[in-house]
């Protein structure tokens, strides 16, 4: 665990830079941790965060499936607004824990 | 005079009620035991069918075999639970209602999720091999294939047995090397994994393996369609993958029975406590098997281990105790690598395969994350123990709960 300085605010990170306190989190941080995943944060980022910050704070499962479903994003654009690994840099800006999958 | 009900015949729901008739008084309990099918599929046998190793008659038998005397025993498509009433509808109408209701009803293939994947060359050059008919298919097409890139694909996670797409491309490097034309065939593992397996060791171990067979790996791979005309697959970010044949691990879900039930989560299974297997929403409902929603692996194994911790519990729930069993994930799973050896896996939802020797610490005879000659009889031994013991409920020579001594951390 780790201290790291986003946005002029000092927040509580993990190894991989996930934050581990999800109440520190706020729009500035997200924006910072964005621009270190070079994605330039849009309100339709702000839409698909705001989805997984209430999925994850009622405990449920993060799956490209879900998000599909969700009404807010289809996958493709998923895929087009966090380019690479979407649910990994989602969650990430989101604040909230990188999701684990387990087969 | 107390009803138990249990809903599915395959391998969590046979184990059970073998368990059960042994445990309750015959006087004070009637149990009773529904599944649309008559047959059992020794579905770990399938793997094998493609490679001609086993046939579908190696694979079969009848489910009444396996029944203990005094089940009621129905063959009736499970038309949907009402779970604030205590009742089961079946399929011709008839109702039954139940004390304690224990859902077994595992998972399928839908394949259907996929756009193109059951399509104009579904069974010509797209297979499965999780089904019989898949598996049976697929053993013809190889019997006379020229050989091209043969691309096996999991369509998304969870997916039961994690290790058998592995266990098939181990055996197909195998199968077409023996038949002299492994030149002509191109083998590449498509996962949406970010690489062989989800536990830092084992997927060292298994990604090492795969390279030293010359088995190609693409991770990271959500498939969002199957092209059939250019016979590609494509990602969600525009990744492509060309095939001649696509060998599909299609989107596992729970019955339609569930979601039609209302109990499912959006993959239709059940959200079920991972330590004491009770529904989360029903305190009369049990969930053991691939149906339930548990952060472990979906496989025989796990149903095995649970169903000592469900019968435990299900007696606490019956006498009014607190609950005395908790499940711990356990899973233990033989991997064949091909030319006659394979690996053994065991773990657990805190801790991951590790290397040693299982089930006598430094004994074995099973070699854990070793690739060796007698995990694979392991792994053909598991086949009779499944019809002989397993199914049966008798108890078999391994704890339930996973050991850590043998284990090198
Ligand atoms: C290719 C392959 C290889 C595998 N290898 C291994 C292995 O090596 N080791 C291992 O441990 N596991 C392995 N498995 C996994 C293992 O077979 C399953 O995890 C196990 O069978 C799950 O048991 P279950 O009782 O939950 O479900 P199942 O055995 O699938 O039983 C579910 C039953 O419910 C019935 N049912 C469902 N819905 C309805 C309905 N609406 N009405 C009536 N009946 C219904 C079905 O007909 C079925 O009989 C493998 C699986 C596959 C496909």
């Amino acid at each position: 665990m780790a201290t790291k300085s986003i946005a002029g605010v000092n927040v509580e990170v993990n190894e991989e830079g996930y934050m581990t306190d999800a109440s520190q989190w706020t729009k500035e941080i997200a924006t910072e941790i964005a621009k270190e995943e070079g994605i330039e944060i849009t309100d339709k980022h702000f839409e698909v965060i705001d989805y997984i910050r209430e999925k994850v704070a009622s405990g449920e499962g993060l799956t490209i499936r879900g998000i599909n479903k969700s009404g807010v994003v289809d996958a493709k654009t998923f895929y087009q607004l966090f380019p690479g690994a979407p649910l990994k840099k989602a969650t990430k800006i989101a604040g909230v824990p990188k999701p684990v999958s387990c087969i | 005079m107390k009803k138990l009900l249990i809903l599915g015949a395959g391998t969590a729901g046979t184990m059970m009620a073998n368990k059960l008739r042994k445990k309750f008084l015959r006087e004070d309990w009637d149990i009773t035991i529904v599944d649309q099918y008559k047959t059992h599929y020794y579905q770990p046998g399938f793997l094998f069918i493609p490679f001609g190793m086993y046939s579908a008659q190696d694979v079969i038998k009848p489910k009444s075999d396996f029944f203990p005397i005094g089940v009621n025993v129905i063959y009736s498509k499970i038309e949907k639970i009402i779970p604030d009433e205590n009742h089961v509808l079946l399929a011709d109408g008839v109702v039954l209602n139940y004390d304690y209701l224990i859902i077994a009803t595992g998972t399928r293939t839908a394949p259907e999720e996929t756009p193109g994947l059951k399509d104009k060359l579904w069974y010509k050059e797209i297979f499965d091999f999780y089904t019989i008919e898949g598996a049976v298919a697929l053993s013809n097409f190889f019997k006379t294939w020229q050989g091209g890139e043969l691309v096996v694909n999991i369509a998304e996670l969870p997916y039961k047995c994690p290790v058998a797409p592995l266990e098939f491309v181990f055996f197909a490097d195998a199968f077409f090397t023996e038949r002299g034309m492994r030149d002509k065939v191109n083998i590449t593992y498509v996962t949406p994994l970010p690489g062989a397996f989800t536990k830092p060791r084992a997927t060292k171990m298994l990604g090492e393996l795969l390279k030293s067979k010359n088995i190609n790996i693409v991770p990271d791979f959500n498939v969002a369609e199957v092209d059939n005309d250019v016979k590609k697959i494509v990602d969600y970010a525009g990744n492509e993958v060309k095939f001649d044949c696509l060998v599909s691990i299609p989107t596992n879900m729970g019955d339609e029975m569930i979601e039609r039930s209302g109990m499912g989560d959006d993959m239709n299974f059940v959200p079920t406590d991972k330590h004491t297997l009770q529904a989360r929403d029903y305190k009369n409902i049990f969930v053991i098997g691939d149906a339930a929603n548990l952060p472990t692996s979906k496989a025989g194994s796990v149903a095995h281990f649970a169903s000592e911790i469900l019968e435990e519990n299900l007696m606490c729930a019956i006498e009014g105790r607190p609950y005395t069993a908790s499940f711990d994930g356990h899973a233990n799973c033989y991997i064949e690598t091909g030319y006659g050896k394979g690996t053994l896996i065991d773990f657990n939802y805190d801790t991951e395969p590790l290397a040693g020797s299982f089930p006598f610490p430094g004994l074995g005879p099973f070699g854990l994350l070793k690739v060796t000659r007698t995990n694979h009889y392991g792994k053909l031994i598991f086949r009779w123990l499944y019809w002989h013991i397993l199914l049966k409920g008798k108890e078999m020579p391994i704890d339930s709960e996973m050991q850590m001594a043998g284990k090198k951390l």
